[in-house]
């Protein structure tokens, strides 16, 4: 056996392993040896889009009776974002195909969301045929060099016989370790040409070993600072969710009494409802979050890199404490902050190891330090007659969905008030563009997150300007019955762009302005065959919710006008330390 | 400070792109780098010589750990090491300047390959600094072109005589 882990393996075989029906060691074009290949790994759907160089490849998938299902997305973006959707919500690997050319680099917005936020996901893509190569033949683009910093790593396959192997390394790299996106590019002749499938190939990467040990020589020291702390600090990250680890990290805070505030990409990998969550740090995140991680004396940091968008200035950032961090990325530990106790593994094995070591800690102090900037800040929003705020929408999805449902969001100021508000309890829920904030993301997300998560009820929370950059999925939801509520919280603005120009570019609305031209959702919606509602009203809001909520098989527009010009709230200016931040407007 | 990086990866462009890419797009500030066939078929030896405060230079080592192809990563800099740079350099020569040319050769124990009328082409072995100094006392003779390897290192085994 490889030395791929049990956890990626199950992942990787969605745990039911389909018998695989094509004879060993037969002779196969490319592409046939592709499709039987997934269907040996245990990938169920292949979100793609056909072209020139993959229609012998689109032969086989019309002719093969074993293989993945088939969703034709209505643009490569969409196709990568529904890709990284599915993986978020599911933990299995996503997987895309595209055509050569401008359908390849259709997908670069895609791989480069799922990059920085260490999604695993492998992209086929076509290319013309290896004679041609270099020759700027039609539809020919270097897409391996293209994507080259924005991929795990890359395959150029030359030869039909190597597809088999290159396809099983590609998704253990892309699930295990880091994980990260994964590009085979395939010419024309790999895919037609013929070569042996053996259906017995093991993954023996010698070069790639990713660390996965628990048992670490730190892990005392770590216990050690942590029961003598007194103010201590637990900031979790999204490599908690990655990692399976919510179950892990509950346990240890919950023994240690520790409180737990999360990154964004961390939310719900510690229920929100529980009494030591302070929510979201950073930015936009909590007062008690930020001075929490300000004023505390031993922080640990999992599965967390210490972004900018998190940290604030880094030279005021958490000035007073000691510093623990475990990571499964060596490169992520003393990258931006100086850690005095480093810890590189996987935070499945690491967390249960230090929780033996921890005692239950006597912070009463802390504690109520922390409930006095709970009760003297907390997240507040002043309501406006005749007006929904956008606030109160997102805390009224939050609890006719129970904190229960799998959302995805745009970027924007939506975005933001989803992660203070609603209510995350379990991993695997919020799926947001946390590192590269691409809009566009959340929509098709979402269709791939109800695809892999069909019990699941799947919510896209977006705003009026991102959901355009990707509206035409719908066509997509519809023919495959895809049933995601999209909710816009539509404030007529680049609502995020429209707040700094506010605050500080002189209330200058430079190019902010969407209303005068946004469609009508509910046409949009009805001429795609989707489900349309709209309302301004506060009272229509939660009915409208609730119906929009109990309508399945088919997707759902609803548009919610709300207050259009609210702000963002508390906030870390730019370049400010997280202790500087600003409460409310006044 | 300048570190000696040894890394030992695939033989591939694709992983030599990755390496030299992450030099461009991270901002690590590089030297010098030399690809090679290494000890064994299907793999190279790179040896990097970067700049940066101890900061970088870990995050410079962590980086190219990550990249699939690379097996090993080593930085020289505070274990014994050898080290080789080699030069050649075309210099003008007259009949008159070239005794005074080879005689600099000889300080150097430089090797002269190729001889024209009008040129001396001339190689150079050793550390960085060596070929540097050689490379300054030939320019005033005129130098036509220079073609250099960059650094290229070993760890030293030999431990000394104790
Ligand atoms: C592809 C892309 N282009 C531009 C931006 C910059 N940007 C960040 S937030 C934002 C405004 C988003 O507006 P909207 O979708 O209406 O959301 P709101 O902020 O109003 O909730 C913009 C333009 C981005 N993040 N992604
Ligand atoms: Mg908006």
């Amino acid at each position: 056996m490889s030395s791929m882990t049990v956890a990626a393996k199950s992942k990787r075989t969605n745990g039911t392993q389909k018998p695989n029906k094509a004879t060993p060691k037969t002779e196969m074009t490319g592409g046939e040896i592709l499709l039987t290949t997934l269907s040996d790994i245990g990938v169920e759907v292949i979100f793609g889009y056909p072209g020139g160089v993959v229609l012998g490849l689109y032969d086989s998938i019309f002719k093969l009776t074993d293989k993945p299902r088939h969703i034709l997305v209505r643009h490569e973006q969409g196709g990568t974002h529904a890709a990284d959707g599915y993986a978020r919500a599911t933990g299995k690997v996503g997987v895309v195909l595209a055509t050569s050319g401008p359908g390849a680099t259709n997908t670069v917005t895609g791989i480069a969301t799922a990059y920085m936020d260490s999604i695993p996901m492998v992209i086929f893509t076509g290319q013309v045929s290896s004679e041609m190569i270099g020759n700027d033949a039609f539809q020919e683009a270097d897409i391996v060099g293209i994507t080259r910093p924005i991929t795990k790593h890359s395959y150029l396959v030359m030869d039909p016989g190597d597809v088999e192997s290159v396809i099983h390394d590609a998704f253990h790299i892309a699930s295990t370790g880091r994980p990260g996106p994964v590009l085979i590019d395939l010419p024309k002749n790999t895919l037609n040409g013929k070569g042996v499938y053996t259906g017995s190939y093991k993954v023996a990467i010698k070069s790639y070993k990713p660390s996965k040990s628990g048992n670490h020589p730190k892990v005392a020291k770590a216990a050690e600072l942590l029961n003598n702390a007194k103010r201590p600090l637990i900031y979790a990250g999204g490599g908690i969710i990655q990692g399976e680890a919510s179950k892990e990290l509950t346990a240890l805070a919950k023994k240690s009494g520790i409180p737990v505030t999360t990154t964004l990409m961390g939310l719900g990998c510690f229920p929100e409802t529980d009494p030591q969550s302070l929510g979201m740090l950073g930015m936009h995140g909590t007062w008690c979050a930020n001075m929490a991680i300000s004023e505390c004396d031993v922080l640990l940091a999992v599965g967390a890199r210490f972004d900018d968008r998190v940290t604030g200035n880094l030279d005021g950032f958490s000035q007073h404490s000691k510093k623990i961090h475990i990571d499964i990325d060596p490169s992520s530990i003393s990258k931006n902050v100086a850690i005095e106790v480093p810890i590189v593994g996987h935070v499945k094995n690491i967390l249960p190891d230090l929780t033996k070591l921890v005692k239950k800690t006597k912070i009463d102090d802390w504690k109520a330090t922390i409930k006095n900037w709970q009760t003297v800040h907390p997240l507040r929003y002043k309501k406006q007659k005749g007006a929904i705020m956008p606030q109160f929408l997102i805390e009224k999805i939050s609890e006719i969905t129970k904190g229960e449902a799998i959302i995805a969001t745009d970027v924007g100021q939506h975005q933001m008030w989803v992660a203070q508000l609603y209510k995350f309890n379990h991993p695997r829920s919020m799926l947001t563009s946390g590192g590269l904030g691409t809009m566009g993301y959340g929509f098709p997300a979402a269709m791939g997150a109800a695809v892999g998560c069909p019990e699941r009820d799947v919510v896209c929370i977006s705003g009026d300007g991102g959901f355009q950059m990707t509206a035409f999925e719908l066509a997509t939801a519809v023919e495959h019955k895809i049933p995601v509520k999209v909710i816009i919280l539509n404030n007529g603005y680049l609502g995020m762009v429209r707040q700094w120009q506010e605050l500080f570019f002189g209330g200058r609305y430079s190019h902010s302005h969407l209303a005068g031209g946004n469609p009508d959702f509910v046409k949009l919606a009805e001429s795609y065959g989707a489900v349309g509602m709209r309302t301004d009203k506060e009272e229509e809001l939660v009915p409208l919710l609730k119906k929009c909520m109990a309508i399945k098989h088919k997707p759902v527009i609803f548009d919610v006008l709300v207050k259009q010009e609210e702000n963002v709230y508390p906030m870390v200016p730019a370049g400010a330390a997280l202790q500087d931040m600003v409460d409310t407007e006044d | 400070m300048k570190h000696t990086i040894s890394v030992s990866v695939q033989h591939s462009f694709n992983a030599l792109s990755r390496i030299v890419g992450l030099f461009s797009g991270r901002g690590y500030k590089i030297d010098s780098i030399s690809f090679g066939e290494g000890e064994e078929p299907g793999m190279a030896r790179v040896t990097i010589t970067a700049s940066g405060d101890e900061q970088v230079i870990e995050q410079i080592t962590k980086q190219l750990h990550k990249i699939v192809d690379v097996h090993k990563v080593a930085d020289l800099t505070y274990i014994p090491f050898v080290e080789r740079d080699l030069a050649l350099i075309k210099v003008k020569a007259t009949p008159t300047s070239r005794s005074e040319i080879m005689q600099v050769c000889g300080v150097f124990r430089a090797q002269i390959i190729d001889i024209t009328p009008k040129t001396l082409t001339i190689e150079v072995t050793g550390k960085k600094d060596k070929v540097d100094a050689a490379i300054s006392m030939l320019r005033p003779f005129g130098i036509k072109e220079v073609a250099r390897t960059g650094s290229v290192a070993l760890k030293r085994e030999f431990k000394g005589l104790t």
